[in-house]
């Protein structure tokens, strides 16, 4: 047990969250069981308030989750001078077997906690209520995974014991290490490159034909997703290489260092939110047919799809100016 | 044309003290006309303005409200015809925003702002530019003849002016219905009829008005198209007084 | 999208006159608040700085440093020593090191002397750090008196001044030759104060460190990963232990802002049902709180940083000094060197405004479903 602010933070903020899902979670179910939109009885209008305030709720866990994530990780960075062979966070979450899920679930968490926002954005939009269960049954499959997440938190850092001799971005994100992480790592970078550059130009044109014409939604949101997983494949492999010019320096952390200008923020965030948005667009399909939301998702669509290209152009722009200008050169 | 049919308003459902505050009401009230609705104390007046005005749901029964579909955000299948009582609150707000101005008994200003920022009020969460409704304020407060009093705190006013501000801040929206809760109870008589005089105008503007009142200065006024009388949450007679 | 911005705009700008309209319990609140910021902010920097100024000067250590107990106190160590351990295979040299503290009763001020073959230091002529400069007011060519362990003064000479980025580490520090050293403090002949050793490959450290203490039964061996170690977790746990103590005031705080939330004024109630009749929303409603909260929480944090700024870096955080006692055994530094970065001031965010924040909501939400039609009546 170790106890730096930031873990109790840390902590602390995954009790919040998890409070705050579970209360939302909560009176979710009280909506689905008692949701009687024909009448103006006093408990119809008691819930109707209530979803008010789970909106807000789930507004600030998406907050929280989105500071949190990158706190953890800068977190697990401060760390490592605990660990003997740790040199950045990928040492420091490696440090026990809860470090990489609490992460997982972390990023996980917030994908959901966005795509439910748009859903209830949608909702919210209809006049009748349209989409009022099938967003609070999504909201009570959250509700579990914020709670493991926190717990997975707290098991992290309760079982910290300093001077643990770990693995670091060397040997854990090196081609050879035989883990997952150093599987991705060892994907040749060829193949990844054309892999990445045409998932983002698939997301691009269908994307655009999307915008311009409107079909193929689940064509665009499928490509955005499956270029998002890509695309993370891709940092391990060979992004990552170019930005640090180093031919075997695999670590999906350090380019969150001062060192990189902070350049991982900017990637990060844009690939988060641009498969947010694109995963939306895919979840709102189904509701076309819905007379409320008939005049809305189209509209909504539209903007979620522009926010996907302008973030993944971004992106790839970024990785494409580092790429020219890096001073290693992948054969 | 605002048109009620079965409207009910219960309050504490199943419990001991179940009331009914409004009981089965069906009622069509003519647009661009001054309806007044008159009955004792507790029948139900301040209850089914509240409800008509979309300030609260009834607990059973529908309201059409025609001509006004057109300023709102959202379309329901009946063309001009809206149904409001089955609207979730975000929407029957919006509607309450652009059709309806509300005037309280209590005059319901806010303490401790400007006169002129009590009028601008309703327009702060429109998302309309500050000038633009702030020139409108400055308008209103012109025609009224309290434009001197703009920078004054409110809760410094007079009856009479606070009235003023009140219907100045009910028009900010231009919206098309007018809903007075027993505006002259506060008021001397010839405040009163200069009240009177003041909604006369905006019929003439082509705003319908709704008042609730026991006041005979109200009702007995020879601006007023029609009385509607309530009795015990029930409509006891509606009669054209022309 | 320009609605909207309208929109955030004029109910900001009407949250900003309500706060203001408010003072009284608003100030109460926002005092409140500043307290909590600047209690943590304060121990925040106060520990930060401590374990920068350490990681700072133990990088500056050797590999291991041997000294000698007796009586169970630190004592000097023979020079004989050293030749010993020099033989010691992996051990590429052994340094004995002659340092010790001056007091200076003319401020109060505590030196590190130093005794260094350094050419920079000649016999009477010393170099002294930037923070011995500023105290006595030198300049290089000055001559200062020290007082020797007699009381008889020891003319030196100020040969040069240490620049102002070796600051940290070299502030209090004042550089003899190793016989003005002996002069100044009559320090015995054939004695260092500690032995610094250097090996040749850091695996065989603790190699090297156990044969030491077997052949010096009454020597002390201690490498520098373990100085390391220790002060970077003591200074973890004691300030996460003071944290836990600074709980219980963040957790009375956040009750606090409950009932402040919870407990509207009259006045309060009857504004937000006329706002609500007139045609607010309740999430027109919502957003005036969040952003009556967002002002609250961004004022007291910022003026409670600030503060805690002063507190720590100018005063020298005289309210924590006692808690983490302790901490000069490193270095008698009382002017701490500000070192404040983004990641601290998120963790305070986090520590501070987010439990606010979430303790509101719903109050927040209570308040602003309060019924439209509540505001006829009354
Ligand atoms: N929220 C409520 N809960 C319970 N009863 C209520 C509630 N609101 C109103 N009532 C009851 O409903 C009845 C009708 O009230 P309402 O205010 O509509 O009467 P009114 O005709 O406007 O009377 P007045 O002329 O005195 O203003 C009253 O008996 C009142 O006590
Ligand atoms: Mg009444």
């Amino acid at each position: 047990m170790i106890l730096p602010p930031a873990a109790l933070a840390l902590v602390l903020i995954g009790l919040l969250v998890s409070g705050m899902g579970t209360y939302a979670g909560y009176y979710g179910m009280r909506i689905i069981k008692y949701w009687d939109p024909g009448h103006g009885t006093e408990r119809q209008l008691e819930l109707e308030r209530r979803t008010y305030l789970i909106s807000t709720i789930m507004n600030y866990i998406l907050g929280f989750e989105l500071m949190s994530l990158f706190l953890f990780i800068y977190t697990a960075d401060d760390l490592h001078t605990l660990f003997t062979g740790a040199m950045c966070a990928a040492g420091s979450l490696a440090i026990n077997s809860f470090g990489y899920p609490a992460l997982l679930l972390k990023i996980i968490n917030f994908l959901f906690a966005g795509v439910w926002l748009i859903l209830n954005y949608a909702d919210n939009r209809g006049y009748d209520y349209p989409l009022i269960k099938i967003k609070y049954e999504l909201l009570n499959l959250l509700v579990p995974l914020l709670v493991l997440e926190s717990v997975l938190l707290f098991a992290y850092f309760a079982g910290i014991k300093p001077d643990i001799i770990t693995s670091c971005c060397g040997s854990l994100f090196g081609r050879d290490s035989g883990s997952f992480s150093g599987d991705l790592a060892a994907l040749p970078h060829r193949p990844m490159q054309i892999a990445c550059f045409s998932g983002m130009a698939i997301t691009a044109v269908s994307g655009m034909f999307f915008y311009l014409k409107g079909r193929s939604g689940y064509l665009f949101s499928t490509a955005s997703a499956v270029t998002f997983l890509i695309t993370i494949a891709s940092m391990l492999s060979f992004i990552c290489l170019y930005i640090y010019e180093l031919p075997s320096h695999h670590c999906p952390f350090c380019l969150l260092q001062k060192e990189y200008g902070y350049i991982g923020y900017v990637l990060y965030a844009a690939l988060f939110s641009g498969a947010v948005a694109g995963i939306g667009v895919g979840v709102l399909m189904p509701f076309w047919q819905v007379a409320s939301l008939v005049r809305i998702i189209p509209g909504m669509q539209r903007r979620l799809t522009v926010v996907t290209l302008v973030c993944y152009l971004l992106f790839t722009l970024i990785v494409v100016w580092k790429m020219s200008f890096s001073a290693l050169k992948l054969g | 044309m605002i048109e009620l049919s079965d409207i009910t308003k219960t309050f504490n459902t199943g419990k001991q003290n179940q009331f009914t505050a409004v009981d089965n009401v069906t009622l069509a009230i003519e647009p661009q006309q001054i309806t007044v609705f008159k009955g004792p104390s507790g029948s139900g007046k301040t209850s089914l303005l509240s409800i008509i005005g979309c300030m609260a749901r009834p607990t059973s029964g529908r309201i059409f409200l025609h001509g006004v579909a057109a300023a709102l955000p959202f379309r329901n299948d009946g063309g001009e015809t809206v149904e409001i009582t089955s609207l979730p609150e975000r929407f029957l707000n919006e509607i309450r925003r652009s059709t309806f101005g509300f005037i309280f008994q209590q005059f319901n200003l806010v303490r401790g702002i400007t006169v002129l920022e009590n009028v601008m009020l309703p327009a702060y969460p429109t998302g309309e530019g500050r000038a633009d409704f702030r020139a409108r304020a400055e308008n209103l407060l012109e025609q009224f003849n309290i434009a001197r009093l703009a920078g004054q705190r409110s809760e410094l006013l007079s009856g009479g002016e606070m009235q003023r501000v009140a219907i100045a801040r009910a028009l900010i929206n231009n919206p098309s219905i007018i809903i007075a809760d027993e505006p002259t109870a506060h008021l001397d008589s010839k405040l009163s009829h200069e009240f009177m005089e003041i909604v006369a105008r905006l019929k003439g503007e082509g705003k319908t008005v709704l008042i609730a009142s026991h006041d005979p200065v109200v009702f007995d006024s020879p601006h007023i198209d029609s009385v509607v009388e309530m009795r015990d949450g029930a409509v006891v007679s509606s009669r054209s007084s022309r | 999208m320009k609605r909207a911005l309208e929109r955030h705009l004029n109910i900001l700008d009407f949250t900003l006159a309500s706060l203001l309209r408010r003072k009284a319990k608003n100030f109460s609140l926002l005092a409140v608040y500043l307290l909590v910021v600047f209690m943590l902010a304060s121990l925040q920097f106060f520990v930060t700085a401590l374990k920068r100024e350490a990681a700072i000067i133990l990088s500056d250590t050797p590999d291991l440093i041997v000294q000698r107990l007796s009586a169970g106190r630190q004592d000097l160590v023979p020079v004989g020593y050293a030749e010993e351990i020099a033989r010691i295979r992996g051990v590429t040299q052994v340094r004995p090191r002659l340092w010790g503290y001056y007091y200076d009763a003319l401020n109060g001020a505590n030196y590190t002397v130093i005794a260094s073959d350094d050419p920079m230091v000649a016999p009477s002529r010393a170099a002294v750090g930037a923070g011995v400069a500023k105290t006595r007011n030198l300049a290089v060519g000055d001559l200062v008196p020290l007082t020797s362990y007699d009381k008889t003064p020891l003319m030196v000479e100020i040969g040069s001044i240490f620049p102002h980025s070796s600051d940290l580490i070299a502030a209090d520090m004042i550089i003899l030759t190793p016989e003005d050293f002996k002069l100044l403090f009559n320090f015995p002949k054939g004695q260092a104060t500690d032995l610094a050793v250097s090996v040749r490959n850091p695996k065989e450290l603790s190699t090297v460190a156990a044969k030491i203490a077997d052949r010096f039964p009454d020597s002390r061996p201690i490498l520098k990963s373990e100085i390391q170690r220790t002060y970077q977790s003591i200074f973890d746990w004691r300030g996460g232990m003071t944290l836990i103590i600074l709980a219980s005031a963040l957790l009375s705080f956040i009750i606090f802002a409950w009932d402040r939330a919870t407990g509207l004024s009259a006045e309060e109630r009857k504004e937000i049902g006329i706002l609500k009749s007139i045609g607010w929303e309740t999430s027109d409603v919502l957003l005036l709180k969040f952003w009556e909260g967002t002002v609250i929480s961004l004022t007291a944090f910022l003026l409670g940083v600030v503060l805690a700024y002063g507190h720590v870096f100018f005063l020298s955080a005289p309210l924590f000094a006692q808690a983490l006692k302790g901490w000069s055994v490193i270095y008698p530094r009382f002017q701490l060197v500000p070192v404040v970065d983004a990641y601290q001031l998120a963790v305070l965010f986090f520590l501070t405004v987010i439990p606010y924040t979430t303790a509101t909501v719903v109050p927040c939400w209570r308040a602003a479903t309060t019924d439209p039609d509540a505001a006829m009546r009354s």
